[in-house]
């Protein structure tokens, strides 16, 4: 761990900002083209054929990833949230790789399917139970100013306190182009920010094809993606057999991931909508 | 007063005994209901980081209370920082992590179900299912199943954790120690008559806040 991350994309958001935003006036109906329509049957072919994500910046915001596991492969950035000297939530350079597993195997999953793709390590968790909520809601602030198409989030937290921060910064992701995705819990509690709706939830199927998901119109869980007997990557090279929600999600993120390496200029509710068209179980999904 | 409440809610003397049988007849059923060789239910202590064995089915049943390990470690630990339930079903192939249970416990399982514990916003511990039948393959239909013995084991552990509470805010250094043990020396009819003054001075401080 060492020096302070910048934040380079913020020149970006200003730029983007000059766009109307509270009304249209006629001269600026130009500057409002849509650069992708979408077609009038959208397939998987048109979705996502031929990309291997390339160009695509993914984010982990997990425990870490192990760094040369052969699974995951190169990973470009690692960066973890800690607190200095005066108790101030710094993101700093991460040589720490992962504490436990969980987002290693993240990363393997989106690796095997979007095999190019850019992937950064944003380390909020393994670091104690107390403050942790506040870790987790400065390292996604800091995914989202630096303007991550994809973070995959395969976690949540129980904590009412931050559910309106993290409300917030789940809105601001979507109205930046950061789509967030997020494992859905299926246990009986309320948790977050899987339920909001500027989020895609995911949950699991039973089926073995890594490309079969699925679209629920019954949320708050959006989308099924396999969750059952994967092996995922896992720490010290290996690979362990899992079942969980945790590794539905990066499955969404990685086909997420696809699209945008073919159609980078899609935003979160366009995204969503291929996402629904191309989804085993609508009419592009086949 | 809420600790005085909590105690007099919870009956305080024998509520440890009767939540913790709550407990062990989770981890039991689930344990029967798996086919496990074991089931357990490890209590998070927050200031010492480290996961406790407060309730354990079959295997190790009669060693590992009270054994601890910390709890950023493993799968109980991953399950609980990221309050998602998990399966692993070769825990053979993680070397690490088999050696230093092997270490800890003297049993290692093959494979593990694990789910958070989670009591309204608070994560308690974790329920653990070990070494289903080799042959019976885990659906999604079971995790959810795990889901509910996990809510029924969270409020028994919620219990547990007041009871005890109470027991140390009324015993020895606790806060109200000195109320209990006033409590305890007087006779039935000493005892309405100090709390009748209690409740006259509680009164006169309302007033004076007022």
């Amino acid at each position: 761990m060492s020096a302070v991350v910048p934040h380079e994309h913020e020149q970006e958001f200003e730029e983007e900002e000059e766009l109307p935003a509270w009304s249209l006036p006629a001269e600026a109906v130009d500057r409002i083209r849509v650069p992708v329509t979408l077609p009038e049957q959208v397939t998987r072919e048109w979705a996502w054929g031929g990309s291997t994500g390339a160009g695509v910046r993914v984010c982990i915001l997990d425990s870490g990833i192990e760094l040369d596991h052969p699974l995951v492969g190169r990973v470009d950035n690692s960066v973890a949230v800690v607190r200095d000297e005066d108790g101030v939530l710094q993101v700093v350079e991460d040589g720490e790789g992962d504490l436990c597993g969980h987002g290693t195997a993240c990363a393997g999953v989106v690796r095997a399917l979007a095999p190019d793709v850019e992937l950064t390590s944003v380390r909020v968790l393994g670091a104690g139970y107390t403050g942790g909520g506040e870790i987790l809601l400065h390292g996604l602030g800091w995914a989202i100013e630096q303007g991550f198409p994809i973070v995959n989030m395969s976690l949540s937290t129980t904590r009412t306190k931050y559910v309106e921060r993290l409300h917030e910064l789940a809105d601001r992701a979507y109205f930046r182009r950061v789509l967030l995705v997020a494992s859905a819990h299926n246990m009986p509690v309320e948790s977050f920010p899987w339920r909001f709706a500027s989020v895609i939830s995911v949950g699991s199927h039973e089926e073995s094809d890594p490309l079969t998901f699925y679209y629920n119109p019954n949320p708050p869980v959006e989308f099924f993606g396999r969750g059952l007997d994967l092996d995922v990557a896992w720490l010290g090279g290996g690979t362990l057999r899992c079942t969980g929600n945790s590794f539905a999600t990066p499955h969404i993120a990685a086909v997420g991931a696809l699209i945008l390496g073919k159609h980078p200029d899609l935003t979160p509710f366009q995204l969503k909508s291929v996402l629904y068209q191309t989804a085993s179980n609508a009419r592009g999904g086949a | 007063m809420s600790d005085l409440e909590a105690a007099v809610a919870a009956g305080v003397l024998g509520a440890d005994e009767a939540h913790r049988s709550l407990l062990q007849a989770t981890v039991e059923v689930a344990r029967a209901i798996f086919g496990a060789k074991a089931a357990s239910v490890f209590l998070l202590d927050e200031e010492a980081e480290e996961l406790v064995f407060e309730a354990v089915a079959g295997e190790g049943e009669d060693e590992l209370i009270g054994m601890r390990f910390p709890a950023g470690n493993g799968i109980a630990g991953w399950v609980l920082t990221t309050r998602q339930p998990l399966v692993v079903d070769d825990l053979s192939s993680d070397t690490r992590w088999s050696r230093s249970q092997a270490e800890s416990t003297g049993y290692v399982p093959k494979s593990m179900m694990a789910v958070p514990l989670l009591v309204e916003e608070r994560a308690l511990g974790v329920l653990s299912v070990l070494d289903r039948p080799p042959e019976s393959r885990v659906r999604l239909r079971e995790v959810d199943m795990l889901g509910l013995f996990a809510n029924q084991a969270a409020i028994a552990l919620d219990l547990l954790q007041r009871a005890r509470r109470a027991r140390e805010a009324l015993a020895g250094e606790g806060r109200l120690a000195p109320l209990a043990r006033v409590a305890a020396r007087l006779e039935e009819d000493e005892r309405d008559a100090a709390f009748e003054l209690l409740r006259a001075f509680e009164r006169v401080l309302v007033e004076t806040s007022d």
